[in-house]
């Protein structure tokens, strides 16, 4: 009995970091009938403690590059890198949102659980080996992150959101597994590997995997937000509490890319030069109506929101350059931007007080002259955006180009420049209205150590990162051996 | 063929003038009283001008390699190095940027009230990133530095600039990041062509394709076109400059559009000669256009800051029109005229700054017979006029008499044309010291007009006598650049593929 007790625990092992991510929020669910309502913030401690639980789990394991489960898990560095990533995204999160919950005044703990929960999707599907998996950990994900964008339940903005992406969502995850049961009705399974070699020896003209393929792409196109997949983005950006939608402007999008890259450039790698066009097709589609219609926003969380599809784009632009050296300039590509656009949504929430909304981005006027500290950060998250050096973002967008031109796409790394010299119009508005516009009378922001630190961490990370990226760099080149 | 000649001095001379800077603005972070953050400022920024002293006193003008050498593995995954190091070209315009700071520091004492701490901070980060441009010899560390003088020049115009500011800072920054961008596309182009090298001195002896080089070549004439700037990518020039505080002029004109010609000296000729011979007649007349319509539109303004403004374009044309000249008389002339420009220029921008802080005017019908009233300012605006003009003597004459003659050698008509562009010179600038100084004053507001302080004057000295010792003994400065100016035209003649062959490429890619 005690051996069988051993065999199913040491079963668990590789999948320890979800499980006790998934502990933690039942507890902090159980925990939240206890807490009384003015000390909810316990709970978001409680929450940031089981994610370095799982944190130093995942450590522990570095390294490894194995699958369990009959092949439907993937244990392997470029899983453990995005799940690093995760917990980054999840804890900035939870950071952001400690405060900013009590202004308004959301005082539930499933909030909490429902962060946990929603990283624990992604987690899987960073580790998916089969198409089943990957779309279990991709529903969990979504259904965590649909209630949350609706958690506002008394304003109509939030309700907006939550059913728009629900509608949506669904919608695409139907084409999901459209897409999936034809590669399964041509493969005859649904694992990954077994897909990758029942590829490389069926005719690559068959209509119908072409078909699926599109299906995919559609779909995991809707999930990081791609044009022309992206209507949904803005208004549930917008209506979405603001923590909310700094996690999900990076989570699921970082999510959507792991999954994008085990797909195309593993399981459907033998297809991935007929789809280079459709992809690189759709990275200028998508950075040009990101950065184009960011341009008119008056709203801030809108203009990030736009913001957010057209990093999107430039990420399809290392997907469509493939190889090892693609799939590595999408990861660092992702990892930063989800590092500095927490940031800039963490200055937004600043902004946010009781009775003031703070979203517009004429309410920051004056910025530079009345709150310094909140105004430089702004600053450095928004040219970091940009992607001028020495700051990240240029790290970032430096390496998508250079793997767009190793692999021959020049003209995808012209347009690439191109649309980010004209994104610098509206990050540089921003700065503008900070350090050049009269304050308009007294602002008032809020701080509160938690999100203090997410700033903290986040412009340390940006600058950091933007200066010596060299250890990542190779972090990164490690992980992304797996692509063959 | 170009080496790396390791520094000797037993401390990394260049990267100290990089991070002293960073360092001061860092301090001054925790810096609160203003009185405070002028003298620290001024202090690190005399610092720079002391770090200059054993980087001239230890050059050894007779090599010419590239000195003071430094370089550290940085990002190794790309092959990125940490490359300093300095030649006769470079080194003249780092001393350059070190005076030219302190002066611009200098003349903010009183005209900045506003956000001083800030301020100061961008200057300092300007400086640290204008001499990283210089001394870099790694294209990505250099590039780096490159688009990072942005930000602080943004701000600077941004928040401490005149009423149009806004409009002045975002075209300033946009039309720069456009032709930035494309640079980065060729320097990566280059990057794989090269071997996967980002090593200055290494492309610099790679044979490129001569179908590369001419694309390579086009992108990065974006990115320096925009900065010298270039007829007909001039534009965002007057406006900045015009909306900058005298500080930001004083840099931008002073250093800033020098690094589009220095972009030309170091990276496009000895990378792509070819494409820089074949596309020298186009340039030639860029150059022309630039030289008689700055003029031209200097002629007609009615804002001092505008009318220099324009002279810039018409003096760097004359810049551009020694370099592509390759031969030696007009490089040396156009990198001693790079030198001049940023002294008188900078100079100009200096007395604006100075009359401007009185009047809180930048009309020139606005003044008028000062003469009698700031005999002191009167006599530096004339010698700075002159010196612009290019009176012998003065410093603005050695140089486009050198270019001039060196564009005489190969490119007759063009000389002929751009010699014009001295004589309208002439007109404007005299023209404006007669509208200024002479005359009966007829704004009443003259009348109070108060002389240079003595904090003015010394900052205006050290460009006062720089205008002379250039004058009187160019050699000074020509020694130190000669060796490297006859080592990039011998490298440029090495590398030269046949004339045939590159008019067969060029007409191939035309589609004749």
């Amino acid at each position: 009995m005690s051996s069988m007790y051993q065999q199913v625990m040491q079963a668990m092992v590789p999948i320890a970091p979800e499980i006790v991510l998934i502990t933690v929020g039942l507890m902090v669910l159980i925990l939240d009938f206890i807490v009384p309502k003015e000390k909810k913030n316990v709970l978001g401690w409680i929450s940031l403690l089981g994610l370095a639980g799982a944190a130093v789990a995942t450590y522990k394991m570095m390294g490894i590059d194995l699958m369990f489960f009959s092949g439907t898990f993937h244990l392997d560095p470029f899983s453990t890198f995005f799940k690093f990533v995760f917990y980054t995204a999840c804890g900035l999160g939870i950071l952001l949102s400690i405060n900013y919950l009590n202004i308004e005044d959301i005082r539930r703990g499933e909030y909490y659980a429902l962060m946990l929960f929603a990283t624990t999707g992604m987690m899987l599907m960073a580790s998916a080996g089969d198409l089943i998996t990957l779309y279990l950990g991709l529903e969990l994900m979504a259904l965590s992150v649909y209630i949350l964008a609706g958690f506002m339940r008394q304003d109509n903005r939030s309700n907006e959101a939550a059913i728009k992406y629900l509608v949506l969502g669904a919608f695409s995850s139907g084409i999901m597994v459209y897409g999936m049961s034809l590669l399964y009705g041509l493969a005859g399974t649904t694992n990954l590997t077994g897909i990758l070699s029942f590829l490389r020896g069926a005719d690559l003209a068959n209509p119908i995997i072409f078909l699926a393929m599109i299906m995919l792409v559609v779909s995991f196109g809707f999930k990081v937000a791609a044009a022309p997949f992206h209507m949904w983005v803005p208004d549930v950006y917008e209506g979405a509490p603001t923590s909310v939608t700094a996690f999900m402007s990076a989570g699921p999008k970082v999510a959507g890319f792991a999954v994008l890259l085990r797909v195309f450039l593993y399981a459907l790698e033998p297809l991935h030069a007929h789809i280079t066009t459709i992809i690189a097709g759709l990275a200028v589609l998508t950075m040009a109506v990101g950065n184009i219609l960011a341009l008119s926003q008056t709203n801030i969380k809108r203009m990030l929101a736009y913001s957010s599809i057209a990093h999107a784009g430039y990420a399809l632009v290392g997907l469509a350059a493939g190889g090892p050296e693609g799939a590595a300039s999408v990861m660092l590509y992702v990892c930063i931007y989800a590092v500095m656009n927490m940031g800039a949504f963490g200055v937004v929430i600043m902004l946010r007080r009781a009775g003031e909304r703070g979203e517009e981005i004429a309410d920051f006027s004056g910025l530079g002259k009345t709150h310094k500290t909140a105004a430089f950060l702004m600053l450095i998250f928004m040219f970091s955006l940009t992607g001028i050096p020495p700051l990240a973002g240029f790290v970032g967008k430096f390496y998508i180009f250079k793997s767009a031109i190793e692999a021959g796409l020049l003209w995808l790394a012209i347009a690439g420049v191109v649309f980010s010299a004209i994104s610098a119009y509206f990050y540089l508005r921003v700065i503008m209205v900070m350090y050049m516009n009269e304050p308009k009378g007294s602002i008032a922001l809020t701080t509160s150590p938690s999100l203090a630190l997410a700033l903290a961490i986040s412009a340390t990370a940006v600058i950091f990162i933007g200066v010596y990226p060299t250890d990542l760099l190779n972090y990164i080149a490690r992980s992304s051996i797996w692509i063959r | 063929m170009l080496e790396l000649k390791l520094c000797q001095l037993g401390y990394p001379l260049l990267s100290l003038m990089i991070f002293v800077p960073v360092l001061g603005a860092f301090l001054l972070l925790f810096v609160r009283n203003a009185a405070a953050v002028r003298w620290i400022a001024l202090a690190f920024s005399v610092v720079e001008i002391g770090l200059c002293m054993p980087l001239l006193l230890n050059y050894d003008s007779s090599l010419a390699h590239m000195q003071f050498g430094e370089s550290v593995k940085w990002i190794s995954a790309w092959n990125i190095n940490y490359t300093l190091g300095v030649d006769g070209i470079s080194i003249l315009f780092v001393a350059l940027t070190t005076l030219l700071t302190t002066i611009s520091i200098m003349v903010s004492w009183t005209a900045i009230q506003d956000r001083v701490r800030e301020f100061m901070i961008a200057i300092l980060f300007l400086e640290a990133a204008m001499i990283g441009v210089f001394a870099s010899l790694d294209l990505f560390l250099f590039y780096l530095f490159w688009e990072a003088m942005l930000i602080p020049m943004y701000l600077l115009i941004g928040i401490w600039g005149g009423p149009n500011r806004l409009y002045a800072a975002v075209k300033f920054f946009l039309y720069t990041l456009v032709g930035s961008v494309l640079m980065l596309i060729a320097i990566i182009a280059v990057y794989f062509a090269a071997g996967r090298s980002f090593d200055v001195l290494a492309i610099m002896n790679h044979k490129f394709t001569l179908t590369f080089q001419f694309w390579a070549f086009a992108a990065f004439f974006a990115a320096f076109a925009v900065k010298v700037p270039m007829f007909p990518v001039h534009t965002w020039l007057p406006d900045a400059h015009v909306e900058a505080p005298t500080a930001g002029s004083i840099i931008l004109a002073g250093i800033l559009i020098k690094m589009g010609a220095y972009g030309f000296l170091r990276f496009s000729l000895p990378f792509f000669p070819d494409a820089a011979i074949a596309w020298t007649p186009a340039i030639m007349v860029l150059s022309v256009i630039a030289i008689i319509y700055g003029a031209y539109m200097a002629f007609a303004q009615t804002d001092f800051k505008k009318l220099i403004a324009y002279s810039s374009v018409s003096h760097m044309g004359f810049v551009t029109l020694g370099i592509f000249a390759l031969n030696s008389q007009g490089l040396e002339g156009g990198i001693l005229q790079m030198l001049n420009h940023g002294v008188s220029t900078g100079a100009l921008f200096l007395a604006v700054g100075v009359i401007y802080e009185r009047t809180h005017t930048r009309l020139i019908a606005d003044y008028g017979g000062i003469a009698a009233k700031v005999p002191v300012y009167a006599t530096f605006l004339l010698i700075i006029t002159l010196s612009s003009i290019g009176l012998p003597g003065t410093n603005g004459f050695i140089g486009e008499f050198t270019i001039l003659l060196g564009a005489f050698l190969h490119y007759k008509p063009y000389a002929v044309i751009a010699s014009l562009g001295i004589i309208l010179g002439a007109g404007y600038m005299l023209w404006l010291y007669q509208r200024i100084a002479f005359g009966k004053i007829t704004n009443p507001h003259n009348e109070q007009l108060t002389d240079m302080n003595s904090r003015e004057v010394i900052a205006a000295l050290p460009l006062v006598a720089l205008v002379f010792a250039i004058g009187l003994y160019p050699n000074a400065a020509l020694r130190v650049m000669h060796a490297s100016v006859s080592n990039l035209i011998q490298h440029v003649n090495a590398k030269v593929q046949s004339a045939p062959a590159v008019a067969q490429t060029l007409n191939t890619l035309i589609g004749n």
